[in-house]
């Protein structure tokens, strides 16, 4: 009786561990891969909140560290730069005849200050190949910073390197015209504030927000 | 002179710096430049104008930064074409 149980025994485990086997070879194998790429610094690591809010605070800090303070104020509180375009007869600046809003990870929009008429989308981005987190997205405000860099250097390259569309492929027209009226109130309460380190500088575009148009 | 490079998941990291005076140091700035460059990254020089305006300017060689340039950063070319979701 003892043999018989200890041999039906001895079978079981043995039929246990032929059919186990293919599933424990696959999962050993699949932890040795793992931690292989571990060990090369590019495993497929998970979402980290805690290093997508330092990489981005850090980014916060280069682009204030890049552009104006004026232009600082208007990303922290719009969450878009306007810059000025360039290639105008009118040069760059407050009276040039077109303007760029970048966003972080969308298109950069090209529009008429004068008016608030939309002219173009430029989708362009700056993907990292080498994915060091798993992701070839730079962190938002690195993605702006990026883009404000290629526009103020070479305007013409960057615009020769993305995709243009017209308004509304991408972004939202409705909510660019109204980035384009929360800005100019945005400037507006920025010059009559004296106190405000921005004031008094280049904001006044002569254009009025309930004279905008759809492209 | 510090050489910065944006990384996603990170922020920029600080990949060489020294004084572009000292010929070693500036050895060592250049080579780092090149292997950037030869990654396919963009360079650029944030610059302020003595009007206040600021600006950045994009170099293709160590020679064409500004020996007085405290920073050049690094960052992916431009690609267009991006999927519709992320632009």
């Amino acid at each position: 009786m003892g043999l018989a149980l200890g041999t039906a025994a001895v079978v079981l485990v043995v039929l246990l561990w032929e059919l186990a086997r293919p599933t424990l070879k696959r999962a050993l194998a699949r932890s040795h891969e793992l931690w292989a790429a571990r060990r090369r610094g590019n495993a497929p690591l998970g979402y980290d909140p805690g290093r997508e809010r330092r990489a981005e605070q850090r980014a916060r800090a280069l682009l204030r560290s890049c552009v104006t303070e004026r232009d600082w104020e208007m990303y922290r509180d719009l969450g878009f730069l306007r810059v000025w375009g360039g290639l105008g007869d009118r040069g760059r600046g407050s009276g040039a005849a077109y303007a760029y809003l970048i966003y972080p990870h969308k298109p950069i929009v090209a529009y008429m200050p004068q008016t608030g008429e939309l002219l173009n989308e430029y989708c362009v981005a700056f993907p990292d190949h080498s994915k060091p987190y798993g992701s070839s997205r730079l962190p938002d405000s690195d993605d702006v910073l990026a883009k404000w860099m290629a526009l103020t250097a070479d305007e013409r390259r960057l615009v020769g390197e993305a995709n243009m569309h017209l308004p509304g492929r991408q972004v939202d027209p409705d909510r660019v015209r109204r980035d384009i009226v929360r800005l100019r109130r945005w400037e507006q309460r920025l010059s009559a504030d004296p106190a405000s380190p921005a004031s008094g500088r280049g904001g006044s575009s002569g254009w009025d927000p309930d004279n905008i148009r759809a492209a | 002179m510090k050489l910065l490079r944006m990384k996603p998941g990170h922020g920029e990291i600080v990949l060489a710096e020294g004084d572009v005076a000292v010929p070693e140091q500036e050895r060592e700035l250049i080579e780092a430049f090149r292997r950037e460059l030869d990654a396919g990254m963009w360079a650029a020089v944030p610059t302020r104008a003595p009007s206040g305006r600021r600006e950045a300017e994009l170099v293709k060689s160590f020679a064409e930064v500004p020996r007085d340039a405290e920073r050049v950063i690094f960052f992916p070319r431009a690609a267009g074409g991006a999927p519709p979701a992320s632009g």
